[in-house]
């Protein structure tokens, strides 16, 4: 890990004017004081808590990213607007997944990659020397290809695992792990199997256990790595319905490689080829009428 | 004839031929037959042992020490108490100072050290020391704490003696194990916002656990089984000794001792001894595979 601690002159690094809350929470584990109590269990709050916390700006500034020599993003701006619901497609091996991983900089954990540019949370850039990584992907959660839930964790630690991996900011776990899978969809199936283990669930349930567990630590943007192609299209169906929902709470990108599930899902979609953005728009326009002759050969099946 | 030809013709189009039945039997044979072959001695060193060893087996045989008096009547010679207990007590301490120490190089190993030079390096020498000879460590504790110190000999010398025996098989087997735990594991780990050691203390180990307890196991009774470490480290004793800092009886070095002998009575005491060991070996895998059991919950 390379990120250094927050320090106490970070003020000054920073050229953007930042609110003060905003550059504390991102720079260190924040003490949320007085967090839900038991009584308060009830989807209810849930939904309270839902549209007190929007999703926040992401925007990515000549990010360029590399594993060695080899350059796989070469040099993408792009917006992902708050609350939002952002697509990427784009063949094989452009570096759609890549630039999601810089977003919350786990793309630096492969041994050999690094990336450069910018990438700013409402602003604040996540790449600065004085950003905490682990604050970073506590506002930005992850959701990947496969179901990953902990083998060894039951469908309740699973989704407290978050919260008990970090330090700090607890409150309380049991209201917290309801809620988060209540708003995954995942409550009602799983009420009676806390303790079962969540290895044990099937694969769409999996998947919505994973995404209950990056909730459950409340980020504010969300980053899925085509969360759908392992599973069947009933379980993908209750995906993208559950992505609906939370783009009400957070900013959604979503990494696909089925056009039909970028054209259900998202408000807008970005086509990119070859380590560059060839087009970012309204997902009726990118697939009704592109501006450029290469993404309309792409959604139309020519190619990829 | 086209692919609608007659049954009989589709028959013999798909039909086994004699010869491929023939060279599978024979293909079989020879696999069950090596089989065979590896287990008979297998199963002669069990039936040896149980034959010779339980006939020594008696009360008195496990709750008295050897009494080093070989040359009167059988009764008089004792038992192998001393050596029980010695052989738990040194391993035990070499598995306190290896376990903690071997897991530990192995997860530098696989989550820190990678691909590093130095990792390299490390990786030889530990691929170095699995291969060098049991006496060597004996050895090497001898010139530096016995001889080097000018002090006498002491149980846990023995136990420093079986530590370095046992590190490099725990660092191996441990990292292979850590190396198996995917690393979309690690990933959703980390981008939930965990940091790194936390990582590694709540989902990379949890899940190697089963499995390393099987590598740390191998290095226990390898340990266990190990003479040569000890014969000029802990030397031998008669009595049954709980001062880690004192001479210590263990089963290898008694084992080796009573089957030298001239009377009948102390080498059966040796096949006595020997049939202790493999039943604790057997007894403690059990046990460790229950415990891993039940804490895999997947």
């Amino acid at each position: 890990m390379t990120s250094a601690r927050p320090t106490s002159g970070a003020t000054d690094m920073e050229p953007d004017a930042q609110p003060d809350l905003e550059r504390q929470r991102l720079s260190g584990p924040r003490t949320q004081a007085g967090a839900e109590s038991p009584s308060e269990l009830s989807t209810e709050t849930a939904t309270t808590a839902v549209q007190a916390k929007p999703g926040l700006n992401v925007r990515l500034e000549q990010l360029r990213a590399f594993y060695g020599s080899a350059e796989q993003v070469k040099g993408i701006d792009l917006e992902f607007r708050a609350n939002e619901v952002t697509a990427i497609i784009g063949p094989s091996g452009c570096g759609k997944s890549t630039m999601v991983r810089c977003i919350n900089r786990m793309h630096e954990e492969i041994p050999g990659a690094r990336a450069e540019g910018r990438v700013r949370l409402d602003g604040f850039d996540v790449y600065d020397s004085s950003v905490d990584v682990v604050a970073v992907r506590r506002a930005i959660g992850m959701v990947f290809q496969k179901p990953n839930p902990f083998p060894t964790m039951s469908v309740y630690d699973n989704v407290a695992a978050g919260l008990r991996l970090s330090s700090g900011r607890r409150g309380d776990i049991r209201a917290k792990v309801e809620s988060a899978l209540r708003s995954a969809g995942l409550w009602d199936e799983v009420a009676d199997r806390l303790a079962e283990p969540g290895a044990g669930l099937s694969g769409g349930q999996q998947q919505r256990l994973c995404i209950a567990r990056s909730l459950a630590v409340d980020p504010e943007v969300i980053l899925m790595d085509e969360p759908c192609s392992a599973l069947d299209p009933i379980a993908t169906l209750k995906i993208e319905e559950l992505i609906d929902q939370l783009k009400t709470r957070v900013t959604i990108v979503i990494v696909t490689h089925n056009m039909q599930q970028a054209a259900r899902v998202a408000d807008r979609t970005a086509f990119m080829l070859d380590g560059k953005l060839v087009e970012v728009g309204p997902t009726q326009e990118i697939f009704t009428n592109p501006t450029d002759p290469r993404t309309e050969e792409y959604v139309t099946g020519k190619f990829g | 004839m086209s692919a609608h030809g007659a049954a009989g013709g589709q028959l013999d189009r798909f039909a086994v031929s004699p010869a491929r039945r023939r060279k599978d039997r024979i293909a079989r044979g020879a696999i069950l037959a090596g089989t065979v072959i590896a287990l008979i001695p297998l199963m002669l060193i069990v039936y040896y042992l149980l034959r010779k060893g339980l006939g020594s087996w008696s009360e008195s045989f496990f709750t008295s020490d050897p009494t080093g008096n070989t040359f009167f009547k059988s009764s008089s010679i004792g038992g192998i108490k001393s050596a029980i207990l010695g052989t738990i007590e040194m391993v035990a301490l070499a598995s306190a100072i290896a376990v903690p120490i071997g897991v530990g190089v192995a997860v530098w190993l696989v989550e820190y050290g990678r691909d590093s030079w130095f990792a390299h390096t490390v990786r030889f020498f530990v691929d170095v020391l699995t291969g060098v000879p049991s006496i060597v460590f004996g050895l090497f504790i001898y010139i530096v704490l016995i001889v080097g110190t000018g002090s006498s000999y002491a149980g846990y010398k023995g136990s420093f003696a079986l530590a370095l025996l046992m590190l490099p098989v725990v660092i191996r087997s441990a990292e292979v194990i850590l190396l198996l735990v995917p690393g979309a594991l690690r990933e959703s780990a980390l981008a939930l916002g965990a940091p790194r050691w936390r990582v590694i203390f709540s989902i990379v180990l949890p899940t190697a656990l089963p499995g390393m307890v099987t590598g740390v196991l191998l290095a226990v009774a390898r340990a266990a089984g190990e003479t040569a470490p000890l014969l000029f480290t802990a030397a031998a004793t008669l009595k049954t000794n709980f001062n880690l800092g004192g001479f210590m009886n263990s089963l290898p070095v008694q084992i080796y001792s009573d089957v030298t002998s001239p009377t009948t009575a102390v080498v059966n005491r040796a096949w006595g001894a020997a049939l202790t060991l493999v039943v604790m070996i057997l007894l403690l895998n059990v046990i460790a595979r229950l415990i891993s059991r039940r804490s895999r919950l997947a």
